[in-house]
């Protein structure tokens, strides 16, 4: 039992992190992938026509050799996922009280997370 | 006193699907609900929209059997909500940001930014709309 006095800015924290990086990094993500919606919109928008070779420049264009297109894309996706699997995790853990289906959904959402990804880094990097 | 102690007050902490459906959610309260339900459903999609990038993205030839799988009227309207869910998803998630700043959090313009959100994600699907079936 926690003593009385040790409870506000002396409380003791043990073994939980109150969700806050979760908080932080749901909010991190969202600007990243808001910005890179705006990049992309306005790449689209100056396009010279909806091309093949223009919308595959999007993902695959380069600056001094350095593959920046699919950098960028890549980090996008990985922040798509994580911010997804929060926002999931929360509508999993608000609705779904048995302890048992809300880890299966929770193991599902995972599972169909990464393997998105994987998907995309496999598509957006071979040649 | 003793007569409200004597009256068991109504309850309403577990509501079920029939008086959640007859609730009436301030403006906010639908900005909320649409954010959660717009981000479900591109959960949900994201492997497909995936497959769509894979074709358009894999061969010339894929980038026109991409645009033929587009061109079909089912998997328009199917994009067209995607496209609402993910324009909904971005101009209330904005929204939140700002409130997060403590950027009107007060109870009238919060009300106002709701109906804002709402407004501008439903115009500028229909900007998308008119492009993606082509009138524009």
């Amino acid at each position: 039992m926690v003593p009385v006095e040790k409870i506000g800015p002396k409380r003791l924290v043990v073994g939980a992190h109150y969700g806050t990086s979760e908080f932080i990094i749901q909010r991190v993500t969202a600007i990243i992938l808001a910005v890179y919606t705006l990049v992309l919109l306005v790449g689209v928008l100056t396009m010279t026509g909806f091309t093949y070779a223009g919308w595959k420049n999007l993902f695959t264009f380069t600056c001094f050799s350095i593959p920046l297109g699919q950098i960028l894309a890549t980090l996008a996706m990985v922040s798509l996922a994580w911010h997804a699997w929060i926002g999931v995790r929360d509508i999993w853990m608000d609705y779904v009280k048995p302890v048992g289906l809300r880890i299966l959904l929770l193991v599902l959402t995972l599972l169909w997370l990464v393997g998105s990804v994987v998907y995309f880094v496999h598509i957006l990097w071979r040649n | 006193m003793s007569d409200s102690a004597s009256k068991p007050r109504p309850q309403f902490s577990n509501i079920g699907i029939t008086d959640l459906l007859a609730y009436r959610l301030p403006m906010a309260g639908k900005v909320s609900i649409l954010h959660r339900i717009s981000g479900a459903l591109l959960f949900l999609c994201l492997p497909g929209l995936i497959a769509l990038f894979a074709m358009s993205f894999s061969s010339e030839a894929g980038f026109k059997a991409m645009s033929t799988v587009v061109g079909s009227p089912l998997v328009k309207l199917i994009l067209l909500v995607l496209i609402w869910g993910y324009l909904h998803h971005f101009c209330a998630g904005i929204r939140y940001l700002a409130l997060d700043l403590h950027i009107g959090v007060d109870k009238e313009p919060a009300a106002k930014s709701a109906s804002l959100v709402l407004g501008v994600s439903l115009a500028l699907t229909v900007v998308f709309a008119l492009k993606l079936f082509g009138v524009w």
